[in-house]
């Protein structure tokens, strides 16, 4: 059972709290969290949330990966794309993404419109570099080997470049999808009327701790069971490496 | 044998120089001339960093030609074309696709179709007897495996010309012996002009009709060695004038390998 520490992690943080030995106004318990999840959930504004938040994360990533990879593969295939947007990319790319919270909600507002800009921008450069890499590593013999074949210029480019580049565009993206749920969970903490950040940041403020704690749970699952998912999809689709 | 009008690949004072992106310019073919009859055996032979890989390229139209001529059938080099099929020393089959759709893809992309793709795939993986590793991954092959894929990927669009570059150099010494049969083999039964670049005296005796000598860099073409042999013969390399041709050979080659250290 690989998730055996997790279950001790739980049970510990039931003892701790049930022992007295951490104040349940900063740690609620393990159980009264799960009670409050439970009602949450009853009540549909648990469900309500998380379809907002996935809608905003799922629509921003979608987004950020078809443009990134575009971009990413144009920029290892022509030269001119590279000496234009390499120095930008660059430049760009250490940036703190959630600096752009405030510039996002000027542009857009409030809304959804707000968030999936945000995580698109946020989440665009590593698939970006991810696309670039591997195309990059695209070996001179299989572009050659495949126009020799009969293969157009352009045909290439689909055919050869990008599924060259599939393994290491899929490391960019599982980065992606980490930052997604970091730029979700901030933007709707700072600025939102619904989301699973939202909700915890309005729990907390009404002092409903151990509902807040039963989100935060909530988001931590998410985060991992996408991570997860994707791995598995990944394994999939790269079954021929080995 | 191979007069100027009868000739299918004509190189005429072919320069070519390498500059890459770090680095100084390498002048890698210097004035080379050559012409190759249609269904001839062609080996080029010398010491490795000679050219003769790019002079393949360059007949294949995968580099540009920048001074001199090389023309086709007449008609001046202008890319890739699938008149000219290329086998790699690495294979460079797509690692993504199975062994049917390596095979197939050539003919995809030359609009045969769907029906006869699939017939002439599974033809020529049988040829190179890979029956039972249809659906098998690159990844999943041995070495001589895999050139076997290779082979049947360019040979399943019929190409009129075969340039190989190398292409038996990554194998062990059994696996390279046998490949060798089979090309030859294939090569009779299915008359193509083969280009065959090696560094190896034996093999390129074993199989060309002629060798083409190559001077360490710049390559230059030092000699032109017509062979006839009897290759149904199994013990070839046990015969004298095999061992005769193998001597002869050396002897222009070693300096060039030595000076090429």
């Amino acid at each position: 059972m690989k998730y055996l520490p997790l279950l001790l992690l739980a049970l510990a943080w039931e003892a701790i709290v049930q022992l007295g030995l951490v104040s349940r106004d900063l740690l609620p318990s393990l159980s009264d969290v799960l009670k409050a999840g439970w009602s949450l959930l009853r009540e549909g504004d648990l469900w309500k949330n998380t379809g907002a938040s996935l809608y905003r994360g799922g629509a921003g990533l979608a987004l950020a990966i078809v443009f990134g990879a575009v971009l990413g593969i144009l920029m290892a295939w022509w030269r001119w794309m590279d000496a234009f947007m390499g120095p930008l990319v660059e430049a760009l790319y250490p940036m703190p993404k959630s600096a752009l919270i405030p510039v996002t909600v000027l542009w857009l507002g409030f809304g959804d419109g707000s968030k999936i800009l945000l995580i698109f921008l946020g989440c665009m450069l590593p698939v970006t570099i991810g696309a670039y890499n591997g195309a990059r590593s695209c070996e001179q013999a299989l572009v050659w080997s495949a126009r020799s074949l009969g293969a157009s210029r352009l045909a290439v480019l689909w055919d050869v470049v990008l599924p060259s580049a599939l393994p290491e565009l899929a490391t960019g993206i599982r980065t992606a999808l980490a930052l997604t749920f970091v730029l979700l969970v901030s933007s709707e903490l700072i600025v939102a009327r619904a989301g699973l950040g939202y909700l915890i940041g309005f729990l907390g403020e009404g002092g409903i701790y151990d509902a807040m704690f039963a989100v935060v749970l909530v988001v931590a699952f998410l985060g991992f069971f996408a991570d997860r998912l994707y791995q598995r999809l990944v394994g999939r689709l790269l079954a021929w490496r080995a | 044998m191979a007069a100027a009008s009868a000739a299918q690949i004509t190189v005429e004072g072919v320069s070519h120089t390498y500059r890459p992106a770090r680095g100084r310019a390498v002048l890698a073919l210097e004035e080379v001339s050559l012409a190759i009859a249609p269904r001839e055996f062609v080996a080029l032979l010398g010491p490795s960093g000679c050219g003769k890989s790019t002079l393949l390229y360059l007949i294949g139209g995968f580099l540009p030609v920048e001074k001199g001529a090389i023309s086709i059938e007449g008609a001046p080099v202008a890319g890739p074309g699938p008149d000219r099929g290329i086998v790699f020393q690495h294979f460079a089959l797509f690692p993504w696709k199975t062994v049917k759709a390596n095979v197939r893809y050539g003919l995809e992309k030359l609009g045969v179709a769907r029906e006869e793709q699939e017939r002439r795939a599974q033809a020529h993986i049988e040829l190179v007897g890979l029956k039972g590793f249809e659906e098998s991954y690159p990844s999943q092959l041995s070495g001589g495996m895999k050139q076997r894929a290779a082979l049947a990927r360019t040979l399943a669009v019929d190409p009129k010309m075969l340039l190989m570059d190398e292409p038996f150099g990554a194998l062990d010494a059994q696996t390279r012996s046998l490949m060798q049969s089979e090309l030859y083999a294939i090569w009779q039964r299915t008359p193509k002009t083969v280009l065959f670049v090696t560094h190896d005296v034996q093999e390129a005796v074993r199989l060309a009709q002629r060798v083409v000598v190559m001077s360490a860099r710049p390559g230059r073409i030092k000699a032109n060695v017509s062979i006839q042999l009897d290759r149904a013969d199994p013990h070839i390399y046990r015969s004298p004038a095999f061992a005769e041709k193998v001597d002869e050979i050396w002897d222009l080659v070693r300096d060039e390998a030595l000076k090429a250290q």
